[in-house]
């Protein structure tokens, strides 16, 4: 079971500035963490090779320094890591990234599984997992709670359960296909020590254009069908009503105020035959 | 023929609502480009009523390509189906909601057609003088708006949320055509099999679809005072959400965390209670209509945002809500 783990490099939520030019991230300055939902895709395949042997491969797109989000997963369990990176890719919007990815993903060879998470926390879209899929043509199941293989070889199949908005649909996929997991499917690791070493000497294979089977046309801003046209900041305050409660007898007249503010708005339920 | 489509949603033989909430986005997009508007809907067993029902809620036309094959949704074969349109039709925009079949399938198709998708938009416009599509969507969890185009690549494709808009009313005098297409045998792919679904799932909601949400938080300080945010969503015809502090000590399941971590919700009302109303997840409640916050830390960031915070206890407040609510019930049902 030779799997394959695409994952980001994400600034820390808080703080984050854009360029107003190229409505692009400015990246310099803020603290990066692994994407913490593709944690759960790193565990996921972890557990996988536990149980049924292989090798897990963390794959990564990014700037240069983007590289130690690679370490990280190295750390947490995962055998090997491909970067891919050049300044032809920057840029690039989920059509661009996603190509790049799964010609990175050819590049590799032979796998399985390739398993992603459900989403970055920064671009927050979901979007590149499918488009790895569609680029690839594996079959694909997106939100995977839940994972088991079934058969082996060449009938090799893997089961899932995927949430969707009246519960779980459960599938059979065969091999190999591509998976993006929710954080309901296993809680990620710690790092290891030992891991946490070999993080720091493993060598890392740098993926960049030269060294790649690419359409040029198909990189970075340039390749990117969508455009940033504009970037503002939302106000976020709204020019609410802040009451407080100084003890207990002015619960009741709080409350009014509050039922008040609901039936103005119209958002109380109209009672029983109304 | 540059028409805008919007992608109906069904389950069983019928439609979901976002259905109906694409129409209202799309037909105001579809006058702005003096076009038509067609709803097309994939699937099985939607009956002539409820295709017609489309019409009178904004669609001109009614492309409905239905087969008990495609009952379920499977990404590859509905990709194909919606491919193979796209080829024949050339559509302008294609709109289609963040749902789990949303979400899924246009990335798919925006991929294998070579063209740019926007996410989760919370504003479509159509940009002055061009055909261009311009979409607003909130990034980086919500610190940033960003406005975004697909000028050289066509049909332009966004999703929006659910319940971010509102249907039209409907108009029974509305006439518009509804088409069955049919549907081709090579584009059905039979790798990804469906087995089933699992509904049973204990204290599973889908929190996307709520009009109400009563979330809580560390406040609560046990699991057992869950029941207090029940009892007021039962009241108010709502469904309960958390703060990731309530689902990583297992009050809730995950379907209930609201957040950067979990859904992204834009109900028409949403009570916190014991949420202090961290940038995570303040990220997933920007979008609701109204927010009322409860809190005994007057410093709470969510009172800051919220419109009518009350610094108080949760444990006061709630019972006491509820209790009127219910009084209310029996005045109006007497």
């Amino acid at each position: 079971m030779d799997i394959i783990v695409a994952i980001k490099q994400v600034p820390e939520t808080s703080n984050v500035r854009m360029d107003p030019k190229t409505g692009t991230m400015i990246r310099a300055g803020v603290g990066t963490v692994v994407n913490p939902l593709d944690l759960y895709a790193i565990e996921t395949a972890l557990r996988l090779r536990e149980a049924h042997g292989g090798t897990v491969t963390a794959l990564s797109m990014g700037p240069r320094p983007a590289e130690k989000a690679l370490r990280a997963a190295i750390a947490m369990g995962c055998d090997e890591a491909v970067f891919v990176s050049d300044r032809a890719f920057a840029g690039a919007d989920t059509w661009a990234t996603s190509y790049t990815l799964a010609q990175a993903v050819k590049k590799i060879g032979r796998f399985d599984l390739i398993v992603c998470g459900e989403r970055a926390t920064d671009g927050d879209t979901g979007q590149v997992g499918p488009g790895i899929a569609a680029w690839l043509d594996l079959p694909l199941a997106t939100y995977v709670s839940k994972v088991e293989i079934r058969g082996a070889d060449d009938a090799a199949a893997v089961r899932v359960e995927r949430m969707v908005e009246e519960g779980y649909q459960v599938l059979e996929l065969p091999l190999p296909a591509l998976l993006t997991v929710v954080k309901e499917i296993a809680a990620p690791r710690l790092p290891t020590l030992r891991g946490k070493k070999r993080s720091k000497v493993t060598e890392i294979p740098l993926y960049d254009a030269s060294t790649m089977d690419l359409d040029p046309a198909f990189l970075g801003l340039k390749g990117s069908p969508t455009k940033v046209v504009k970037v503002s900041t939302p106000k976020v305050m709204r020019s609410g009503t802040v009451v407080t409660v100084r003890d207990e007898s002015e619960v009741s007249d709080v409350v009014d105020q509050l039922m008040a503010f609901l039936d103005e708005r119209d958002l109380l339920p109209r009672g029983g035959r109304a | 023929m540059s028409f805008v489509w919007t992608l109906a949603e069904q389950r069983d033989g019928r439609l979901k609502d976002v259905s109906f909430e694409l129409l209202a986005r799309g037909r105001d997009l579809a006058d702005k480009l003096d076009t038509k508007l067609a709803s097309l809907l994939i699937g099985d067993g939607v009956d002539d009523q409820q295709l017609e029902s489309l019409v009178h809620h904004g669609a001109d036309e009614v492309y409905a390509v239905q087969d008990p094959r495609l009952a379920d949704f499977v990404c590859e074969t509905y990709s194909n189906v919606l491919a193979h349109l796209i080829e024949t039709y050339h559509p302008s925009v294609i709109l289609a909601a963040a749902t789990s079949m949303g979400r899924t399938v246009m990335p798919h198709v925006a991929t294998r057609v070579h063209t740019g998708l926007t996410a989760d938009c919370t504003d479509l416009d159509i940009e002055p003088g061009t055909t261009n599509l311009l979409q607003t969507r909130p990034a980086i969890g919500g610190n940033i708006m960003a406005t975004i185009k697909t000028p050289d690549h066509r049909p332009q494709m966004a999703t929006v949320r659910p319940k971010s808009s509102r249907p039209l009313p409907a108009d029974p005098s509305r006439v518009g055509k509804v088409i069955e297409v049919p549907f081709l045998e090579p584009l059905l792919d039979e790798r990804v099999r469906v087995l089933g679904y699992r509904t049973d799932a204990e204290d599973f909601v889908n929190l996307e679809e709520a009009e109400v949400v009563v979330a809580g938080g560390r406040g609560l300080k046990k699991a057992e005072h869950v029941e207090l945010l029940r009892r007021l969503a039962d009241r108010l015809g709502g469904m309960v959400g958390g703060s990731r502090d309530a689902i990583d000590r297992g009050w809730l399941g995950y379907s209930h965390q609201i957040g950067l971590s979990g859904k992204t919700i834009s109900p028409r009302l949403i009570i916190t209670a014991g949420i202090s109303g961290s940038i995570q997840f303040l990220a997933g409640i920007k979008t609701a209509e109204t927010i009322v916050s409860i809190n005994t830390d007057a410093d709470a960031s969510l009172h800051k945002v919220a419109d009518f915070g009350v610094v108080g206890d949760l444990f006061e407040v709630l019972p006491e809500l509820e209790r009127r609510l219910a009084q209310r019930g029996e005045e109006d049902g007497a």
